[in-house]
């Protein structure tokens, strides 16, 4: 091949990621100049203690708020302790055989499926077999669901990181499997976890499609006091007011989405600090 | 009447032990008596089943899968591998520091408190990381950061860390699995002066690849090839005067 021709094609690939690495920051960036432009307007402390409303200049999020508060609450109770226990048994008591290698991989697939059909098993099981209805524990459970294989995945992850030295250290000076896992391999894995968790929960924060199909409220002027009650949240809010025909309740939108992109943004970084922290008592 | 002395004198008897690693043997018949606050060293090529033996002394082969054993191991007269056999009274006698530096990802005081903890000897905490620190000629270095990471000390440091989590325990045997192969000269010696300094305190059994090492350091030397325990005995006939042709061969750098 010539050199010109040689130097043409790296060029091309050069310019050609550039543009695509331009296309994709460019509209992100467009999407949240114009979520911000739109949605200051209603941005203020009412906006976040009023309940939602017919006229646009007192609507609020209260409501929607609260909801995904308390669903969060419910997922990270249900999914944590279950998904960290699932890890632990999977790598350090499951025998190492097809079955395991079988289950591993169906945990895969279970992250990659699509949210949707998490809400189909939550109205099938939480809502009609156990009678939980359209409430806000069936919502909870049905994320909890959700996120479960990838906190499975992410604690199993930081479960193997931790090095096989440390494990023969705890056992040569006597101790037994539980202690060696409680005491030894869990602290060390758990900054790992712990990021794995809040990355998961904030995916689950905002899930539209599962909860629209178990029947959450897309009205609520009211906040969820019981484990039973019906709800609403923030993502469903955002989805009611974007599909209203007047243009100030699409402002009214962003601004949930807004505080929704915050939420994210919090989450996250307790995700960060969290790593940062803890690095120092990390292995390298 | 010397037989028996010797005998008396043996912490920890060898009897007719082999070794398989799924079909692959890798100790034969050996027999061995480690005499009690004395420095033992096992050396011998790579792959020589020298750490495969050092394993079985605090069961750390139980471990491995797929791990076949016959003969035994006495400790104290008492066989280690009866059914009634208490594991963690066992490993609690008999402490072990590994070959490349493995401290606890917790703070240097955690890591000198923890193995008594779970095994609930724990009493005065204090006092315990000052005197296992003494020992191991650590104090010094970290006494104003005992809280600090021990992953935050030098490979050195470190090792003699493992060792002062070793001591804390308060056990009768020390195995040390080529405790300075990851080290630099410098902490190999501070090491090795450790070693010497413990010497007579507790039943030290070193595995070591380096026959100078085993020289400085040990009372008694254990020579194997091949899983097969060669010859065994003072460290100065050994290097002097071996029986062996074969140790002989090793010891002057013919092979190995």
């Amino acid at each position: 091949m010539a050199y010109w021709k040689r130097k043409l094609k790296e060029r091309l690939l050069k310019i050609g990621s550039m543009i695509a690495t331009i296309i994709s920051l460019l509209s992100l960036l467009i999407l949240l100049i114009q979520i911000l432009c739109s949605g200051t307007s209603y941005l203020s402390w009412q906006f976040l203690t009023s309940y939602p409303s017919r006229i646009a200049e007192q609507a609020g999020i209260k409501s929607a708020l609260a909801g995904s508060f308390y669903l969060l609450l419910i997922t990270f109770i249900v999914a944590v302790p279950l998904g960290i226990a699932t890890a632990i048994f999977l790598e350090e008591y499951a025998p190492k055989h097809r079955i395991t290698n079988i289950i591993n991989i169906n945990i895969l697939n279970l992250a990659g499926m699509p949210s949707i059909v998490y809400g189909l098993l939550g109205l099938a099981i939480f809502a009609i077999f156990f009678g939980f209805d359209s409430s806000i524990l069936t919502g909870g459970l049905t994320l909890a669901l959700l996120i479960l294989p990838i906190i499975v995945i992410t604690s199993q992850e930081a479960i193997r990181a931790v090095p096989d030295s440390i494990k023969q250290a705890g056992y040569a000076l006597g101790a037994r499997r539980w202690q060696v896992v409680l005491g030894q391999i869990l602290p060390a894995a758990l900054p790992s976890i712990m990021t794995g968790v809040i990355l998961s929960i904030s995916r689950s924060i905002g899930e539209t499609a599962p909860l629209i199909i178990i029947g959450a409220l897309t009205y609520a002027g009211f906040v969820p006091m019981k484990l039973t009650d019906s709800f609403t949240a923030l993502p469903i809010q955002i989805y009611n007011w974007a599909g209203r025909p007047q243009p100030s309740f699409h402002n009214l939108a962003a601004s949930g989405i807004v505080v929704l992109l915050a939420c994210l943004f919090v989450l996250n970084f307790v995700a960060v600090y969290i790593r940062r922290r803890f690095q120092k008592y990390m292995v390298k | 009447m010397e037989k028996k002395q010797t005998q008396k004198e043996a912490i920890l008897t060898v009897k007719d032990l082999s070794l398989f690693y799924g079909k692959k043997q890798a100790l034969y018949d050996v027999n061995l008596d480690i005499e009690a606050k004395k420095v033992t060293a096992i050396i011998g090529p790579s792959g020589c089943g020298k750490s495969s033996l050092l394993r079985c002394f605090n069961r750390m082969n139980d471990l491995v899968p797929a791990i076949k054993m016959t003969g035994d191991i006495e400790y104290q007269n008492k066989s280690i591998f009866h059914p009634k056999s208490d594991i963690t009274m066992l490993r609690r006698q008999i402490g072990m520091v590994f070959q490349s530096p493995n401290p606890f990802p917790k703070s240097i005081y955690n890591n000198i408190t923890w193995g008594p903890k779970i095994t609930g000897t724990l009493k005065n905490p204090d006092q315990l990381v000052e005197e296992s620190l003494k020992q191991a000629a650590l104090w010094d270095e970290v006494k104003d950061r005992l809280s600090d990471s021990a992953l935050d000390l030098s490979g050195g440091q470190q090792q003699r860390l493992c060792i002062a989590r070793a001591i804390a325990m308060n056990p009768d045997v020390i195995l040390m699995d080529e405790p300075c192969s990851a080290l630099d000269p410098r902490s190999t010696a501070r090491i090795e002066n450790l070693i010497t300094e413990l010497r007579g305190q507790y039943t030290i059994l070193i595995v070591t690849h380096n026959m100078q090492q085993a020289a400085r350091v040990s009372d008694i030397t254990v020579f194997m090839y091949n899983g097969i325990l060669i010859e065994s005995g003072k460290t100065t006939d050994i290097f002097t005067t071996p029986k062996k042709q074969q140790t002989e061969d090793y010891i002057t750098g013919k092979f190995g």
